[in-house]
């Protein structure tokens, strides 16, 4: 029932990305049929393409247009390449979910004990590295942050393979499975390939964590020391209950509830910073795919990711919200 | 009169003391406004500052590391780098803050009007906003300029947009709060028009809040105009621009030359992280309970 709901909840936010989307694909600078036609085409062909495109139609009969073209899964051809967008973005996501996720595990698994510890300690000196991180964090340009590891792993220590893609030259991809480099280097048993894919991986994925980190930091350490100071952790403490009972069992389970509201702005973050460190380790997922068509003019993959990634996000939020009353008991009875 | 007049001095005597204060209290944000002055004043002067032409090339000088005649070394092209930090101040900031001033204007005009009417205007912001929101906004904020064209001014159309939904929301909630509140319905008692009473009675009280919101975001926005033009949107070359300098180097750092992508993106780091301290304190000032 409650998942009914959530997903009722969800539906106005798709319908909206939907319009947004389209009203984007009618938005292009000067005529979309010129455009497309490309730079040698006649008035002719540009009058046919505007037929054919369905240009000359009046803007509801377009949408619906537009609608039944996205029920097809079609989201226009790239120009440069000649594929199918949506082919070409569901090739390519795999690579840009792995770094997303090894990303997120990252940055929680650092963010959320980084923000206990200084919650513990109100004024220690972990608290204080904590708000020093917390501030910087969020006031770093990713693909500067990047840039930076690059030079101090890969220029001076030599610890990082060379920024360019997934995997050095010497490796083969894994079998295909599930997509993700690690685990299907894990299911083919070939540890030469997981190690050399974990090393590419390694840097970006901290790259993006660094940014995410901060405001999961914050909002951690900000309810942990409230919900320390509540009544309820007070009697715990009075009825004698041992310290790691209450702060892992009772002061974290309720701290952890704005966390995971953080998230979905953290989600947002790291989807738009995606682009950027794909840009820079030249990573070949979504985001650098979008770039290279951004470059190119070719709208067409452009506006396909804009509503895919828009897409994943309201997904992301959703499980969020689901997430949510799965550990907030509280939810489930209001709903 | 004078009596009024008396009580506006001590109240602003007050305030002035409570700012010393907090500045006291925490002089890390002292530090940035001082920052924030310099940061200001190389945008108004920058140009006259530079040592040399932001745009001169000089072959010969290529890829110089820093040097006592080049701060900050050269580029490329031979280029100073250091004048062109400098020279890209106003534009970094003027795109920024043009944006910001924007998405402060629109977002809490459309705020005040769903939080006070209520009702369908409500409803329809609310769900404008919410839409803005579902896109992960650097995402929304490339797609835009992908298809209003790729100009400086669209840069700064996207950032405005994708800035809106934190001022419509704040001003909505704290216009909610207020429009039943005693001044507003004294207001309206003394024959106040409804427009009149958002703007003269509405918006003075919550503007101080809305304040603290536009330094952060003009950090944000900054973050966001530098990182389109790193992947090649809006600013072109030569143009001197601090994320589009970070671009330009990005293929020198795997060759060593590190200076060329350092300089402008510690500048950039140092301009958000400014006024995101500038943000905090100045929440501090205006509003000590949402401190964290």
């Amino acid at each position: 029932m409650l998942i009914v709901r959530r997903l009722a909840t969800a539906l106005p936010s798709v319908v909206g990305v939907i319009i947004v989307t389209f009203l984007l694909t009618r938005a292009l600078p000067g005529d979309p049929a010129v455009y497309f036609a490309g730079p040698a085409a006649t008035q002719q062909a540009i009058a046919q393409i505007r037929h054919l495109m369905g240009f000359d139609r009046s803007l509801p009969v377009q949408f619906l247009d537009y609608l039944r073209h996205l029920a097809h899964g079609d989201l226009g051809t790239s120009l440069t390449t000649g594929q199918p967008v949506l082919r070409e973005l569901a090739t390519r996501l795999p690579a840009s979910a792995e770094l997303t996720l090894s990303a997120l595990l990252l940055s929680v698994g650092i963010a959320v004990p980084l923000g206990i510890a200084a919650a513990l300690r109100p004024g220690s000196l972990i608290d204080h590295a904590c708000r020093i991180i917390t501030t910087a964090g969020v006031s770093l340009p990713t693909f500067f942050t990047g840039l930076l590891l690059i030079y101090v792993f890969y220029y001076l220590a030599g610890w990082a393979p060379a920024p360019l893609g997934r995997l050095d030259v010497y490796s083969t991809p894994p079998p295909h499975w599930s997509g993700f480099y690690l685990v299907d280097s894990l299911v083919a048993g070939d540890f030469d390939t997981f190690r050399a894919a974990l090393g590419q991986l390694l840097l970006p994925a901290a790259t993006m964590a660094i940014f995410s980190l901060a405001p999961l930091a914050r909002i951690t350490r900000a309810s942990m020391l409230a919900a320390l100071g509540s009544e309820f952790i007070r009697t715990a403490r009075a009825s004698g209950l041992a310290r790691r009972r209450i702060v892992y069992g009772y002061a974290l389970r309720n701290g952890l509830l704005p966390v995971i509201t953080t998230l979905g702005m953290v989600f947002s973050f790291m989807l738009g910073a995606n682009v950027l460190v794909e840009k820079v380790f030249a990573w070949p997922g979504i985001g650098s795919y979008a770039v290279e068509a951004l470059i190119a003019s070719d709208y067409a993959p452009v506006q396909g990711f804009v509503l895919v990634m828009a897409l994943l996000h309201v997904a992301l939020n959703l499980v969020i919200d689901l997430l949510y009353g799965l550990i907030d008991p509280r939810v489930r009875l209001e709903a | 009169m004078t009596i009024a007049a008396f009580a506006g001095i001590r109240r602003f005597d007050g305030t002035l003391r409570h700012i010393a204060y907090v500045l006291a209290e925490n002089p890390v944000t002292g530090f940035a406004f001082a920052m924030f002055s310099v940061f200001v004043l190389l945008a108004v002067f920058g140009p006259s500052l530079a040592p040399y032409d932001p745009l001169a090339s000089d072959t010969a000088q290529a890829l110089t590391g820093p040097s006592a005649a080049h701060w900050f070394g050269t580029d490329q092209l031979g280029r100073d780098i250091f004048s062109r930090v400098v020279v890209a101040t106003r534009l970094d900031l003027g795109i920024a803050v043009i944006a910001v001033a924007l998405a402060f204007t629109a977002g809490t005009l459309l705020g005040l009007a769903a939080g006070y009417c209520g009702g369908w205007a409500d409803r329809i912001i609310g769900r404008a906003v919410d839409t803005i929101m579902a896109f992960p906004l650097f995402v929304l904020a490339m797609g835009i300029v992908a298809a209003l064209g790729n100009s400086v001014a669209n840069i700064v159309y996207a950032t405005a947009i994708i800035n809106l939904p934190i001022y419509a929301r704040l001003a909505r909630a704290e216009a909610n709060v207020r429009r039943s509140a005693g001044f507003i319905e004294a207001a309206r008692l003394c024959g106040n028009g409804e427009t009149r009473i958002v703007l003269t009675q509405l918006l003075p009280n919550i503007l101080p809040l809305m304040m603290v919101q536009v330094s952060l975001t003009l950090g944000y926005a900054i973050l966001n105009a530098a990182g389109l033009s790193f992947i090649g949107l809006g600013v072109r070359p030569p143009t001197a621009e601090w994320g589009i300098m970070v671009a330009e180097g990005a293929s020198n750092i795997i060759s060593g030359e590190w200076w060329v992508a350092l300089f402008p993106g510690l500048v950039l780091m140092a301009a958000v992280f400014c006024f995101n301290l500038m943000g905090d304190g100045l929440r501090d000032i205006v509003d000590p309970l949402r401190r964290t």
